[in-house]
């Protein structure tokens, strides 16, 4: 409990804003990672990663290539069947559990509950009593935006809201490591592109480890300082780009030949990816879709369209 | 587009900037709604035409009382008999009560039993379905043999009662959010050090079933004891007539027996009056607590009051 308060206690402000070519010191990492399901799918296939300080890291790929078990082994929700998470400095998930925050693809936000206590969950389950635990509620859902909500109910806010106090809550143990599984694929494009902006910010104010797993080439190249490519079956990297584009983004990055250039090679790495998968079946539909997404990659058409939110 | 949707997204955080005001029940209450009116006003007319019509017809073709008694009798029967009929009532009402109450507590605890321990579900669950299928009017005259009677009244008012809440209670606490349950996983797994890695899993099964399943099965758990409610009264009114078939008794059912018996069809008439006014107070009290409860996040409370 003290640890808690301890760590909810230095200003967010304090630590530096990662620049993408710096090079932090070293988190946790996956070594050798296999994993079989019970009904004998090989999802995972000798996976190796390492994640460093205030890196943001994108594990993008097509859906079923793995990436969302991988981010649930690191939180160590599910057992890997081979292979381990190396939390650098010892200790297993479970020591570890304090510092991990994670965000799902739904809001998954308690229906009963208001939008402070669905924050004070975390806390409450750690032994934090009420009053301890008001500052650290209020200075979360200050960083997300919504601390005029802190007593509305979940149904009276918006999909993107939702997501907010989604986020809010995984900030409140003040996490090192913040792990989100798709968080934004299920919001309307204009959401998505606010949300991709407070997140930029969260992380350089709060100085979290990010790891953010998406299907989307702009998401991850917009907000990441690295990118690692997935394939299917089975699950494993097949390519990783270093973001080197300065971090404090803006919508202006979304113009640059940088992000048109670091589009095309994700997108590349991906197709590559997604050739090998389906065996040629659907390469004709894939290549139509894929390339039309990368020609409005490099155009400059859809990101004025952006530029005036 | 982009502006019509921005909008759309201020309009909402606007009607959010005050939800106290908008979730606030007497809103709709307050002013006449007609389709409200209509509601209430439909069903109380029907019935005024058909008790008039009932009237009207036992009067023009002089019925005698003995076999269809006039709306208007019956009401002097239940004034005149007041004393009778009240004593029962008040004995049929504690056989409910006390049922719905043995019912609740039965239920409640044996579904969160089943929710910790799969040993207890596999063994126990179909025993509690047994219960459920086997008619209450066929186990009644066993109950007497073996009990008092007003412990054999209650047990079947508790039997009939029992299952919906159990059953529902049950699917209420399986019915969590999957993803919560992780997140459960994820921050709830402390345990004291202490503690054997057995007692470190009960432990925070104790606190999801405290913090995520009990609120998730509220409505489940309302739904059940709505259902409940009716059914009390109906295994209360079942052992009283099995009872009463005995000779013996003194609620509501069995006055009904006793004016069968005795030809007082007028008392019959007003004793079923008084049964179905209960059972429709009961159904409206339960509702009352459910939408109470639930008003401030449930879908189902939410829909009235729009």
């Amino acid at each position: 409990m003290s640890a808690i308060q301890a760590r909810t206690s230095p200003p967010p402000s304090e630590s530096p804003p990662a620049e993408g070519s710096s090079r932090g010191a070293g988190l946790v990492a996956l070594r050798g990672i296999d994993k079989t399901f019970a009904n004998g799918t090989l999802a995972l296939s000798g996976l190796d990663l390492d994640i460093r300080e205030n890196e943001f890291v994108s594990l993008l790929g097509p859906s079923g290539c793995g990436k969302s078990t991988a981010l649930r082994i690191l939180a160590g929700l599910i057992p890997a069947s081979r292979g381990d998470v190396a939390w650098i400095g010892g200790g297993t998930a479970e020591d570890h559990r304090g510092e991990i925050g994670f965000v799902f693809q739904e809001p998954t936000l308690m229906p009963w509950a208001t939008v402070a206590d669905n924050v004070f969950l975390p806390l409450r389950l750690r032994g934090v009593s009420r009053r301890d635990a008001a500052d650290a509620i209020a200075s979360s859902l200050d960083l997300v935006g919504l601390s005029k909500f802190a007593h509305a109910y979940p149904r009276e806010l918006s999909g993107g809201m939702k997501m907010r106090v989604s986020i809010a809550r995984a900030l409140s143990l003040r996490p090192r490591i913040l792990l989100m599984d798709e968080p934004f694929a299920a919001l309307d494009e204009i959401t998505r592109f606010k949300l991709n902006d407070d997140l930029l910010r969260l992380q350089r104010e709060f100085g979290c480890t990010v790891v953010f797993v998406t299907h989307s080439v702009y998401e991850s190249v917009y907000l990441s300082t690295r990118i690692v490519v997935m394939a299917a079956r089975p699950g494993r990297i097949v390519a990783e780009i270093p973001v080197a584009a300065p971090t404090p983004r803006s919508e202006a990055f979304r113009t640059t030949p940088l992000y048109a250039a670091l589009c095309r090679e994700a997108s590349a790495a991906l197709h590559g990816a997604m050739d090998g998968a389906m065996d040629g079946a659907m390469d004709g539909v894939m290549d139509g879709a894929m390339d039309r997404a990368v020609d409005r990659a490099a155009d400059a058409g859809p990101v004025g369209a952006h530029a005036d939110l | 587009m982009s502006e019509a949707n921005a909008a759309a997204e201020a309009g909402r955080i606007a009607t959010v900037g005050a939800p106290s005001k908008t979730a606030a029940p007497s809103a709709s209450g307050s002013r006449p709604d007609p389709a409200r009116l209509l509601r209430v006003a439909l069903p109380l007319g029907l019935f005024a035409l058909v008790v008039l019509g009932w009237e009207r017809y036992v009067v023009a073709w002089e019925v005698p009382h003995y076999i269809l008694p006039a709306p208007s009798r019956i009401m002097q029967t239940m004034i005149a008999d007041w004393p009778v009929l009240w004593a029962s009532l008040l004995q049929t009402l504690k056989t409910t009560f006390l049922g719905l109450a043995l019912a609740v507590a039965g239920g409640v605890g044996l579904a969160v039993l089943l929710s910790l321990s799969r040993l207890v579900e596999y063994s126990l669950y179909p025993y509690a379905v047994v219960l459920q299928v086997t008619p209450v009017v066929a186990i009644s005259p066993l109950l007497l043999i073996y009990m008092p009677q007003e412990a054999a009244v209650l047990t079947c008012a508790w039997i009939v009662a029992f299952f919906p809440i159990l059953s529902n209670t049950t699917l209420g606490l399986q019915s969590v959010d999957r993803n919560l349950l992780e997140l459960f996983d994820l921050y709830g797994a402390t345990k004291p050090r202490w503690a054997p890695p057995w007692l470190g899993r009960f432990l925070s099964r104790v606190k999801a079933l405290w913090y995520l399943r009990r609120p998730a099965a509220l409505p489940y758990f309302l739904a059940g004891l709505k259902i409940a409610g009716g059914l009390a009264l109906i295994g209360a009114v079942v052992a009283e007539i099995a009872a009463g078939s005995a000779g013996a008794g003194s609620g509501l059912a069995y006055r009904i027996l006793e004016s069968q018996f005795r030809l007082n069809i007028p008392r019959l008439f007003a004793a079923l009056a008084l049964l179905s006014l209960t059972g429709v107070v009961i159904f409206l009290a339960l509702s009352a607590v459910s939408h109470l409860l639930l008003r401030r996040w449930h879908e189902s409370a939410i829909a009235e009051e729009r």
